[in-house]
């Protein structure tokens, strides 16, 4: 047999008919002889489907035309190049994978502990040498995580506040106890509600933000710039945006907390008559002042959990944008799931402290 | 193919308040290999970005193939776009995709299923641009500079296409990489009959390959034309720019390889 090609022999012309082709090819037995003369233009993928139908060798009896030497030449200069192939899946590795897993958990506890405790070198050395404070990027990232944040967190606040006391409300009227809302909302939110959810606020606004910053820079190697010019990683990014958050986190829950406390007020006011007066007066008497400075200092913690975690998974981004996604999530989620750990710990630390009894 | 595959009319570009280009008329003739040259900063990467599309002249048209870069329907868009390949300055790979990957994505979007079929034409691909199949599993960001665009100018290739642009294609390759680049599009250009665009700083390079060079200058297109006919054109740019000792040199030598 003898198959003779002709025209266009390129992946534009070919591509739409390829199935077709290939089946024709098929038809065509081992032993043809080809003539490729009447070939008007072929291309690299043309070139490539031939030589694969032959074997990878030039058939015997092949027309050749001088100027598809060329192609044909790199294609056998090529050989059988192969890639490495992947291990096939066997049993054994889900075992591995979990290993794995508890191994490189080990290493995110390991590489956390190093983060921390690179942070209070740095801190000693700054106690030392006050001039090197990087006190602009700590006033910028306070900008950033603070004031920047005020808006949404008044928002998400006030409504919470005020669903809240709607429904606190609804079950007090049900026994007369409407004067008891002022305890709902008081412990509720000054103690609880107001840092978890402010936390919980920050992580996704802040601390994904964090990650990502330290992330691209990683990607665009930024922070290899910042090390040859001998300015250290932790000082000039860590540091401002763990101080920063550390010292805005309990002012936001303040904020946050007063903005839900005045949505309860509202609600209370429309819900049961109780007047703005009354819910001021009976606030403070409802609830002991050492509540507040429970609910600070866990808006202290939060700040400074949140911050380092950030920084943690934005050091860890590989120069890719899959990494840099992955460590973004893993950033928001692991800061939530600690911020609550943390919550519980705090619960069962001061339970003899400001309720009443 | 038309006889222009990519044809600027009267194209303006601003940023902001600052002019970069001004009412550039540009016809690039089927087959021809085109230097575009021109200080830093003049506007070169630019000028390629309007020709595929990515940045909107603020006047002007540009019409790739024959027909503006927007008309057509989804289906005709996409067919004109697959007919070119772009190798970006800083290389522009998928950093989330290894380098094989990076080379048989345009295939794959192409339609090309059969794997064994993909990894021959992605290795013939690496190979053309001289990299062996044992990069193949790196990530992008395992490659050293020269590499990168390598497997950038791979990419461009991959699906054959009839008009290559080309931004600064032998910046960061060894001169022995560089003879190599020149040979690989010469002999494309000879056998499929390619348009080349090109921005080069690279006088060897624009030498040895280019069948006509434009020259870019205070946002204009200030002379375009053969080699030899732009030497001769008085202007202080082009006195510095190609008659410089080392730049005779440059040319002396990519004369040579041409
Ligand atoms: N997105 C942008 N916004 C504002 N100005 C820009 C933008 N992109 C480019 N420019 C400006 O346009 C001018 C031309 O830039 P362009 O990147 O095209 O230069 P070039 O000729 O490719 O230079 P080089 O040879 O250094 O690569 C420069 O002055 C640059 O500052
Ligand atoms: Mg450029």
């Amino acid at each position: 047999m003898r198959v003779c090609l002709a025209g266009d022999w390129t992946l534009r012309f070919l591509g739409p008919r390829l199935d077709a082709l290939q089946g024709h090819l098929r038809g065509v037995g081992g032993g043809a002889g080809w003539d490729l003369s009447g070939v008007s233009r072929l291309d690299s993928f043309g070139a490539m489907l031939l030589w694969r139908h032959w074997g990878r060798r030039r058939p015997e009896g092949l027309v050749l035309p001088a100027e598809l030497e060329g192609v044909f030449g790199r294609l056998a200069e090529l050989g059988e190049a192969r890639l490495e192939a992947r291990a096939p899946y066997r049993w054994l590795d889900g075992t591995a994978q979990v290993g794995r897993g508890v191994f490189g958990f080990g290493r995110h506890v390991v590489q956390f502990v190093a983060l921390v405790g690179q942070l209070c070198l740095d801190l000693v050395y700054l106690l030392r040498y006050r001039g090197h404070w990087p006190l602009l990027e700590i006033s910028a990232n306070f900008y950033k995580v603070g004031v920047q944040a005020m808006p949404v967190i008044a928002l998400v606040g006030f409504l919470i506040g005020v669903v809240l006391s709607y429904l606190s409300a609804l079950q007090l009227q049900l026994f007369g106890a409407d004067v008891f809302i002022v305890n709902i909302l008081g412990f509720g939110i000054i103690r609880e509600l107001g840092p978890v959810l402010v936390a919980v606020l920050v992580a996704g606004r802040s601390g994904s933000a964090m990650t990502a910053q330290i992330g691209v820079m990683r990607v665009t190697e930024e922070i290899d710039a910042l090390t040859t010019m001998g300015i250290s990683r932790y000082v000039r990014l860590v540091l401002p945006k763990v101080v920063a958050l550390t010292l805005a986190m309990p002012l936001v829950t303040l904020w946050g907390s007063s903005m839900a406390l005045f949505g309860g007020m509202v609600s209370a006011n429309l819900q049961l008559g109780l007047s703005f007066d009354f819910f001021l007066n009976a606030l403070p008497r409802a609830v002991p002042a050492v509540n507040l400075l429970i609910g600070l200092s866990k808006g202290v913690v939060f700040g400074l959990l949140i911050a380092l975690v950030a920084c943690h998974f934005g050091l860890r981004v590989r120069p890719n944008t899959e990494s840099l996604s992955a460590n973004t999530t893993a950033s928001v989620v692991s800061s939530i799931t600690v911020v609550i750990l943390v919550d519980a710990v705090f619960a069962i630390a001061t339970r003899s402290i400001g309720l009443p009894r | 193919m038309p006889a222009h595959p990519v044809e600027l009319r009267g194209v303006s570009t601003r940023f902001g308040q600052t002019w970069v280009h001004r009412r550039i008329d540009l016809a690039v003739p089927a087959g021809e290999v085109v230097a575009l040259v021109g200080g830093s900063g003049t506007g070169k990467t630019t000028l390629l970005r309007q020709m595929v599309g990515l940045l909107q002249p603020a006047e002007g048209e540009v019409r790739l193939f024959g027909e503006p870069l927007a008309s057509g329907s989804r289906a005709d868009q996409l067919a004109r776009r697959r007919r070119f390949g772009m190798l970006f300055q800083q290389g522009a790979l998928f950093s989330a995709l290894n380098v094989f990957a990076n080379v048989a994505f345009p295939l794959r979007e192409f339609g090309i299923r059969d794997e064994g079929m993909l990894r021959d034409l992605v290795l013939l691909k690496l190979a053309m641009v001289e990299l062996g199949p044992e990069v193949a599993l790196r990530m992008p960001a395992e490659l050293s500079g020269g590499m990168v665009k390598r497997v950038a100018l791979a990419r461009a290739l991959a699906l054959e296409p009839e008009l290559l642009l080309l931004d600064e294609p032998t910046a960061g390759l060894d001169p022995d990489r560089s003879a190599g680049f020149v040979r690989l599009i010469r002999a494309l250009h000879k056998a499929l009959g390619l348009t080349v665009i090109l921005v080069t700083h690279d006088l060897d390079t624009l030498a040895a390959l280019a069948t006509r060079v434009a020259v870019l200058s205070e946002g204009r297109i200030l002379a375009f034309g053969p080699l030899e006919e732009i030497m001769r054109v008085q202007d202080p740019f082009i006195e510095r720019f190609f008659h410089g000792e080392r730049s005779q040199a440059a040319l002396a030598r990519g004369r040579e390889q041409g």
